[in-house]
């Protein structure tokens, strides 16, 4: 009994680790790095946390979780309450319909979805931005940032298929 | 139960799925209800995310520190290296801050003898809160960082901040133990400030990208490249002359400043308490305008030159 009880607790800490690593993603995304001109585009770890965990353990990463990430993306990060949450949830809600279209295909498709979707995403997020002070938000910026955002996403996505390889392999 | 699992699973599979499409776009009109009601009620949002943002501060200012260190270092190592050209650079800017010197002390004894015959009444002085940048947040869309140091070390909402080589920001929301300061860069920043020689009066604007703008001028009045933008303490809240940046370019498409404090470079910032609280308007003067009369001195020497 008492074994059982150790285990489930061993299975259920290795679970709940896709949400607790998207949400220190989004903690790391706020650290001042002192390097020239990156704060401003800082790539966007936990977007690139939540496409993944969608795509290859959903149900590890509810959509719930998903809510939560984008709320603390939110309020730490500045941006008006919701608009994270929003985008991020829509992000979610694209990979789960796409399923079929990823399951099985090669790396670089993967990589060409996130770009895709990370796009559509970063323009969101730039016009609700720009709605909500009713202004336009300077755009160089945000593109530097998607750009950044697609070039770092086969490191931490290395990181993560090592993390579902070690941690997740057996849950 | 375990006689017939699937007859249960046949049953609870689109029970379950039809859920979690519903608690999916409950969950959508959530997030967008959040907008909406952050628009309408600033304030009780406002008190939302400094509660969430004191409560990850200590995360926050813990994993800053290894990253502080290291910054430390490679800064340490550059010095190193420059060693000898920054040693040329300082010698000629000790000549050059001599003769500022000598106009500054000429300037601070005649501010004396007239302030005497003024019966002129110092202001408050300046009361420092040095915090520590523990997160730069918010990417390309929100320019704002977050101190270690909140209410409880005396820092309140709307005080300047400020480094050695500027204003910083307006701290936008306090917590018990962190606080935000909004950076002049901001779409959000609207700051009251004094422009160039004649001291012409302008509000300056930020938005989002590094250069920051001026607005509402007066009309007839010049502007040129190389004009000393401060803060002109209009509107409470911030005291007189803090020095904001330097106007980089004049053209149809306005005046842009480039802010004298570098948003990278921040890791201490300090928090200007001069007991203004926006109501009543006091200039603060004291020693502090001895610095700046004299900081302002040699400028106007440099224009008679």
């Amino acid at each position: 009994m008492k074994r059982g009880f150790w285990n489930r607790l061993d299975i259920l800490t290795r679970q709940s680790t896709p949400f607790l690593l998207t949400l220190a993603l989004v903690i790391i995304n706020q650290l001042p790095l002192h390097i020239p001109g990156f704060s401003q585009v800082m790539p966007l770890l936990p977007l690139m946390a939540i496409y993944h965990w969608a795509m290859f353990r959903p149900e590890l990463m509810p959509a719930h979780a998903v809510f939560i990430v984008g709320l603390m993306q939110d309020v730490l990060s500045g941006t008006p309450v919701g608009i994270n949450a929003l985008v991020y949830l829509a992000v979610y809600g694209t990979v789960l319909s796409q399923e079929r279209f990823f399951s099985g295909k090669s790396f670089v498709v993967v990589w060409l979805g996130f770009g895709l979707i990370a796009a559509a995403a970063t323009v969101a997020v730039w016009a609700l931005v720009s709605a909500w002070y009713a202004a336009i938000v300077a755009p160089q910026a945000v593109i530097f940032q998607y750009l950044l955002t697609i070039g770092f996403f086969p490191v931490v996505v290395w990181v993560f298929l090592r993390w579902q390889r070690g941690v997740l392999g057996s849950v | 139960m375990k006689e017939n699992p699937r007859s249960i699973n046949r049953l609870a599979a689109p029970i379950k799925g039809l859920a979690q499409r519903f608690a999916f776009m409950a969950l959508v009109l959530t997030a967008f209800a959040l907008m909406l009601w952050g628009k309408v009620d600033v304030a009780t949002m406002e008190r939302a995310r400094t509660q969430v943002t004191d409560a990850v501060a200590p995360i926050l200012d813990v994993i800053s520190r290894p990253i502080d260190s290291i910054d430390l270092a490679i800064n340490r190592a550059h010095d190193i290296y420059a060693v000898h050209e920054q040693n040329v650079q300082l010698r000629k800017d000790r000549d050059r801050l001599l003769h500022w010197q000598a106009a500054a002390r000429r300037l601070e004894a005649e501010n004396k003898v007239l302030r005497s015959l003024l019966n002129f009444v110092p202001g408050a002085e300046a009361n420092f809160i040095t915090g520590r940048v523990i997160a730069d947040t918010g990417g390309a869309f929100i320019h704002s960082v977050i101190l270690n140091a909140g209410a409880r070390a005396g820092v309140r909402k709307g005080q300047a901040a400020v480094t050695g080589d500027g204003l910083v920001g307006r701290v936008a929301g306090v917590g018990t133990g962190s606080a935000r300061v909004l950076l002049i860069t901001d779409l959000n920043s609207r700051i009251p400030i004094l422009v160039g020689p004649e001291r012409t009066r302008a509000i300056m604007a930020g938005d989002n990208s590094e250069r920051t703008k001026l607005i509402h001028l007066p009309s007839g009045a010049t502007v040129e490249e190389g004009d000393r933008v401060v803060t002109s303490g209009h509107g409470g809240a911030f005291p007189v002359g803090l020095p904001v940046g330097v106007v980089v370019s004049v053209d149809d498409k306005g005046i842009s400043v480039q802010p004298l404090v570098n948003r990278n470079r921040l890791e201490y910032v300090r928090v200007l308490d001069y007991g203004l609280r926006g109501i009543i308007q006091v200039p603060p003067k004291g020693t502090d305008t001895v610095e700046k009369d004299a900081a302002a001195a040699p400028a106007a020497v440099g224009a008679q030159q």
